[in-house]
């Protein structure tokens, strides 16, 4: 059944959880039955919890020798049928990229947590930021998509992973949760609600599980030791799984449609939150735990009658212009502030149709305070 | 004979991607005579690959769940692939470069967990696809396109590491005798733990061209002179040069 609602085993009502312990319990939540990971600061409290709760669940947990294995690890379990994912920090995903490609070339659904810290390199190794916006969409080589999730609290630790795997299965693609490292550190109330809606992958007997008639469609998603005889292979593909390294109607079509499939159903991933926006003549666009310091020096600013507003940015990959395109179209400038220097600034220049855009970059390993936007938002205002 | 074989490959599949005189292909049909002797159901089985030339022996070609990897991940996809569904009977099947140099950190750990993986690890000596460079199992003093002067460096000796880091089974043979090393295969096979057979297979095409035996019959009259089984070493016979020790490693 591909999509369907769950009652949580979890007792609903309020719990007090850090970030990463509500992914980990997001995650089984939306069915993860396999973990793979490698030790990495400032997101193991995931693979720990992974650890101590799925045996006991009936999945499967292995701390592998690297973040190039666990990965790959994560790709044969999806194959095998499991819903599965991994977490890390900037230094595994960068090793993670090549396996990446390799998901999201084949369509395999799989989630990964990147707890982002100080980069580049090795930083600041327990400090928070947030570079790794770019590295996730563009990080592994060709053209490809992603669905990208960024979570301001711990109860968006835990849904935001939900609706990773659930886009993850949807769509055959690799999804993210990009959290930062306050949040996977954050511990607050969390309401665990009753009942969840979930989505599984389709999977159809004998279908072709790598093409479909549709240039933008999901092929359903078979699993080893059925009978299928599948044909997986990271080289370009027909709709069965054959080799075709050489001819250029096969690769185009395909990529094409890879990016297609996520592209095409943008408007449905893409989701926002808007504070204020009817009279804003500037924008705080921010995503993340940014986004709360954001809406603390936005209710300060209107408390002095600044005509200024917020929109926050759930879903970062794939990302849509439309939004800014109107906001802009009405007369708005914007300040982006973010942990890391400009990345979704740049995305928000381009959509601006050449309204201004300010970029409130902060790399020192600290969260951005309130009172650096409200000086900010006073400025440019 | 290679009739008899037919339903273990894929009809759509007619002929092989390798070069003439390379030994993948009897490798190829040793695995599935293997099999067959066995009685194992291929609906049941998993082959994964890396990259590279030997990458291919199952796929496309076996009528299986086939998984072609990434170079160096063969072992770390399996892995995953039969944590979740231990009913599968998991075979990686990959080269020299590919299972012990890029991925050697993924095999010795998969040795060290004693996961339930059968890895056939087909050593050509070189790096055939990307046009014979020197690989980790290259033999000293072997010319390659990345060693012209000849090989520094030593090779692996890679039953002799897997052991060491914990494989249950393993043993090294050669496709020129094939019947040997189908005993090996169908042992490593029926071990419920981790196993590993290293197939020596000539490779005239690259590591032929620079070492003076570019016909696959000089390729194999070459391996079959520098092999030697460790039940039949003589000690008053002197070992030839880069010797292969032939035979399965019972010992650490």
């Amino acid at each position: 059944m591909p999509r369907h609602t769950i009652t949580l085993s979890l007792p609903s009502g309020p719990r007090y959880l850090s970030g990463n312990e509500a992914a980990a319990e997001g995650a089984l939540a939306a069915g993860c039955r396999f973990y793979a990971g490698y030790p990495i600061t400032p997101s193991s409290e995931i693979m720990e919890s992974m650890a101590r709760t799925l045996p006991s669940m009936g999945g499967a947990f292995i701390q592998m020798e690297d973040e190039i294995g666990s990965i790959s690890a994560v790709v044969g379990a999806s194959w095998a049928g499991a819903k599965a994912m991994t977490a890390t920090s900037g230094p595994g995903l960068s090793l993670m990229q090549e396996c990446l490609g390799y998901a999201a070339f084949t369509e395999t659904p799989l989630v990964l947590i990147d707890v982002q810290r100080a980069g580049p390199c090795t930083g600041q190794a327990t400090k928070v930021g947030g570079g790794d916006i770019m590295a996730a969409k563009w990080g592994s080589h060709g053209d490809y998509q992603v669905v990208a999730f960024s979570p301001w609290s711990v109860k968006e630790m835990f849904s935001l992973t939900v609706e990773a795997f659930n886009w993850s299965e949807r769509l055959r693609v690799p999804a993210f949760l990009l959290a930062e490292e306050v949040t996977g550190h954050l511990r607050e109330r969390m309401d665990v609600p009753t009942r969840l809606e979930i989505h599984d992958r389709e999977y159809e007997p004998g279908a072709p599980p790598f093409g479909t008639e549709e240039e933008d469609g999901v092929p359903s998603m078979p699993r080893f030791g059925v009978g299928e005889n599948l044909l997986v292979t990271g080289s370009t593909h027909d709709a069965r799984g054959f080799r075709k390294v050489e001819d250029p109607v096969v690769h185009e079509r395909l990529v094409n449609r890879l990016n297609r499939k996520v592209l095409a159903r943008a408007e449905e991933i893409c989701r926002y939150e808007a504070y204020f926006l009817e009279d804003a003549r500037l924008v705080v666009v921010a995503y993340g735990f940014t986004a709360r310091a954001a809406l603390r020096a936005v209710n300060l600013a209107r408390a002095k009658e600044r005509k200024v507003g917020m929109l926050r940015l759930i879903t970062l990959w794939p990302f849509q212009e439309k939004p800014f395109k109107e906001l802009a179209h009405k007369g708005a400038s914007f300040l982006v502030p973010e942990m890391n220097l400009g990345q979704v600034a740049g995305l928000v220049h381009a959509a601006a149709s050449g309204r201004e855009v300010h970029s409130l970059p902060q790399v020192n390993g600290s969260a951005i305070a309130p009172a650096r936007i409200l000086a900010a938002i006073e400025e440019v205002i | 004979m290679p009739r008899d074989l037919q339903q273990f490959l894929r009809e759509e599949v007619k002929s092989t991607p390798f070069c003439p005189g390379c030994g993948h292909g009897i490798l190829l049909g040793l695995i599935l005579r293997s099999i067959e002797g066995l009685g194992l159901d291929m609906k049941d089985m998993l082959f994964v690959s890396g990259i590279g030339c030997a990458a291919w022996i199952p796929s496309p070609h076996y009528r299986a769940d086939t998984l072609h990897t990434l170079h160096g991940r063969a072992v770390a996809f399996a892995t995953g692939a039969k944590l979740v569904n231990p009913n599968l009977k998991v075979m990686v099947i990959s080269g020299d470069g590919d299972l012990s140099s890029i991925g050697g950190n993924h095999l010795i750990h998969a040795a060290r967990r004693g996961i339930d993986l059968t890895v056939i690890c087909a050593n050509n000596m070189i790096y055939g696809m990307t046009g014979g460079q020197a690989a980790s199992t290259t033999p000293a003093g072997s010319r390659s396109s990345t060693t012209p002067e000849g090989n520094p460096y030593p090779p692996f000796d890679l039953c002799k590491l897997v052991k060491a880091a914990g494989a249950a089974y393993a043993a090294r043979g050669t496709v020129t005798r094939p019947y040997e090393l189908m005993a090996y295969i169908s042992k490593a096979l029926e071990t419920a733990a981790f196993s590993f057979v290293e197939v020596m297979s000539p490779c005239p095409t690259q590591y032929g061209k620079w070492n003076e035996l570019d016909t696959p019959a000089s390729c194999f009259d070459e391996l079959s002179r520098v092999c030697r089984s460790r039940t039949e070493i003589d000690p008053e016979v002197p070992l030839p040069e880069n010797v292969v020790i032939l035979g399965e490693f019972d010992d650490q």
